[in-house]
């Protein structure tokens, strides 16, 4: 060990530029997998910023749950009843809210933006983790009685409102007449999409507005992680009672999603991993050439060794150990290089997602240790074989 | 193996090599015997085959016919790793361009054989400055190799070989690359070695005046001996 350092430091511009190409190859590996891992991290904590062990109800029918809605065809929507029924017999789930999608022109006054509208029940709050500021959410009796109130997200009443209070004032939404009864918390971005850019309203009302006789999708949850699968049975099972046991409709859970997801990040890890695990090998190769010129300078210096009563195996140690400490080092350079460069990025860029997790460090080290052991093989085999008398022959 | 017996018995010892098409015969049937504590001078032209002789007592090689045994074993019949450990423990060796590491100071370069004989790094070091008294250098132990001249550098390759007591120093023109006064002081530390340590000498030279100070004189040519016994006169 010693004297694999002592060998390195003899020569150090050498050993450095040999170094350079492990020290690159991880700093490429590390910095590659951080994206990817971050990426993976990020849309995990959004998935799950958006509420927990989420179930949502689609019209049509898909055996591939993917992302995006099932192609919806002939399908049979999904009501009001529906929602009702399910809220009433569900035992596995806590809260049940219909949704209907839509998009218009909000105005107050001369001030008009146009922007998603979603009509909802009282139960999304909950279940998706939006919670109001100040006033109230869409309640029970306002969904029943198909009243034309909202609630405005963050953006929207910077955007209408500025400082004044929104609270009771009317807009008109799509042409129709509301009153603000409350004000979202801030939410941000998620996805790429503004969660304060959007207005609630009673999804009876949202159906009256964009005459519609159905509705988007339901959303609901189940009560625990366990009861997921029961869940969903549950409300296939409910939904397919009042369609004669037809199936016209999804049932999606965010694991689902979820699941996707990490597929889709995990691939994208991996190629990027393989893409880095090329500059890896180029720095292998970077150390093996150097180790056989260095064996083949160093002939005498291995024949004397052999002369004083070092074996074959002896040889081999000493430059396979050598080739290890070179790769190790850069290795443990290029790690530092990238835990550093990501320290940065968390510093002054703290929105791109970047993540050093333990296990890059160890695939960081693992992987500059299998370069060294598997390019310095051939050298160090190529040493230990010399014939003692041709090597301290060799000029 | 035992301290009864002569130390190396070299009976009808043949090596050839194949040389393209053609099988060179380097040692044509060569018998003599070595007692401890003997000096030696093992000479010829060059091409006589004394160097090949030398690779052959110094266990790097293995006879082709004949037998040769170093204190008893029987080299021919030894694997690599045992001939390594056979290096190690019975012969110090020293060569015509003193063979140090580069950038390793005197006294690692001393300890290198004990490392191989498995003896812990701070006895190495205690035995290697020891060996380095014993040469003369003791006060040169933390020099590299480049920091030192030639004569200084063939006493610190001295000290190597002597430092795990071997009981053959096997010389290649030691004297080779250095000048008349130092090669003679080389020559009186082999003969104090030779005398306080008990410890056989074998120099291989074709320098007369280095023969003519050992007590016998091997001479090779065409790779058969052709005299053993006194200095000759006049060589």
């Amino acid at each position: 060990m010693i004297s694999a350092v002592l060998a390195l430091s003899a020569n150090k511009l050498r050993a450095a530029l040999t170094m350079l190409g492990v020290v690159i190859g991880v700093l490429a590996v590390t910095l590659l997998v951080s994206v990817g891992d971050g990426a993976r991290a990020y849309l995990n904590n959004t998935l799950s910023g958006i509420g927990s062990n989420l179930l949502s109800v689609v019209p049509g029918r898909t055996e591939t749950r993917g992302f995006g809605p099932p192609a919806q065809g002939l399908a049979r929507p999904l009501t009001m009843d529906d929602a009702q029924a399910l809220a009433r017999q569900g035992t596995t789930i806590r809260g049940v809210s219909p949704m209907v999608q839509g998009g218009g022109a909000v105005r107050f006054r001369n001030r008009q933006r146009d922007t998603m509208v979603l009509g909802v029940g009282p139960a999304f709050s909950d279940l998706r983790n939006m919670h109001v500021d100040s006033g109230e959410f869409v309640r029970e009796e306002d969904v029943t009685s198909r009243r034309r109130v909202v609630v405005l997200g963050r953006r929207v009443v910077q955007e209408l409102f500025g400082d004044e209070s929104p609270l009771g004032q009317p807009i008109r939404i799509a042409g129709g007449r509301f009153r603000v009864i409350g004000v979202m918390e801030p939410k941000g971005r998620s996805l790429g999409f503004d969660l304060d850019d959007l207005v609630f309203i009673p999804a009876t009302a949202a159906m009256d507005l964009f005459g519609l006789d159905h509705i988007s999708q339901l959303v609901t949850a189940a009560r625990s992680k366990e009861e997921t699968g029961a869940a969903m049975a549950e409300i296939e099972e409910v939904l397919a009672r009042r369609r004669n046991g037809e199936r016209s409709f999804t049932v999606q859970s965010q694991d689902d999603l979820l699941k996707t997801f990490g597929a889709i990040t995990g691939a994208m890890t991996m190629v990027l991993l393989a893409i880095a695990s090329i500059s890896l090998v180029v720095g292998g190769i970077g150390i093996m050439n150097i180790m056989l010129v260095s064996v083949r300078e160093r002939t005498r210096e291995i024949g004397v060794r052999r002369a004083v009563g070092a074996t074959q195996q002896d040889i081999l140690w000493q430059f396979l150990l050598e080739s290890v400490v070179i790769s190790t080092i850069g290795g443990g350079v290029g790690l530092g290089l990238g835990a550093a460069i990501i320290f940065l990025v968390h510093r002054y860029a703290p929105d791109v997602p970047v993540v050093l997790s333990p296990w890059i460090a160890a695939v960081a080290f693992g992987s500059s240790f299998v370069t060294g052991v598997v390019s310095g093989v051939v050298p160090a085999r190529r040493a230990a074989r010399l014939d003692p008398v041709d090597a301290l022959r060799y000029e | 193996m035992s301290d009864a017996g002569p130390l190396m018995e070299v009976s009808d010892l043949e090596r050839s090599f194949i040389l393209g098409e053609e099988e060179v015969r380097a040692l044509r049937g060569v018998t003599f015997t070595i007692e401890r504590g003997e000096y030696v001078a093992l000479i010829g032209p060059s091409g006589s085959g004394k160097s090949t002789m030398m690779y052959q007592l110094g266990c790097l090689d293995t006879p082709s016919k004949g037998s040769y045994r170093l204190a008893g074993y029987d080299v021919g019949s030894l694997d690599d790793d045992e001939l390594a450990g056979l290096r190690n423990r019975f012969i110090g060796f020293v060569f015509q361009s003193f063979n140090l590491l580069a950038r390793t100071t005197a006294v690692d370069n001393v300890a290198l054989p004990l490392r191989y004989a498995g003896v812990g790094m701070r006895e190495r070091r205690a035995r290697a400055r020891e060996a380095l008294d014993r040469v003369g250098l003791g006060h040169r132990w933390d020099h590299p190799p480049d920091r030192l001249s030639g004569g200084e550098r063939q006493r610190v390759a001295i000290a190597r070989a002597i430092v795990t007591k071997p009981a053959l120093l096997l010389c290649d023109e030691p004297t080779g690359n250095l000048d008349q006064k130092v090669g003679q002081e080389i020559v009186r530390l082999f003969e104090s070695l030779n005398s306080d340590l008990g410890v056989t000498v074998v120099i291989v030279t074709h320098d007369p005046a280095m023969a003519r100070r050992a007590r016998r004189n091997l001479k090779l040519v065409d790779g058969s001996l052709v005299h053993d016994g006194p200095p000759l006169e006049g060589h």
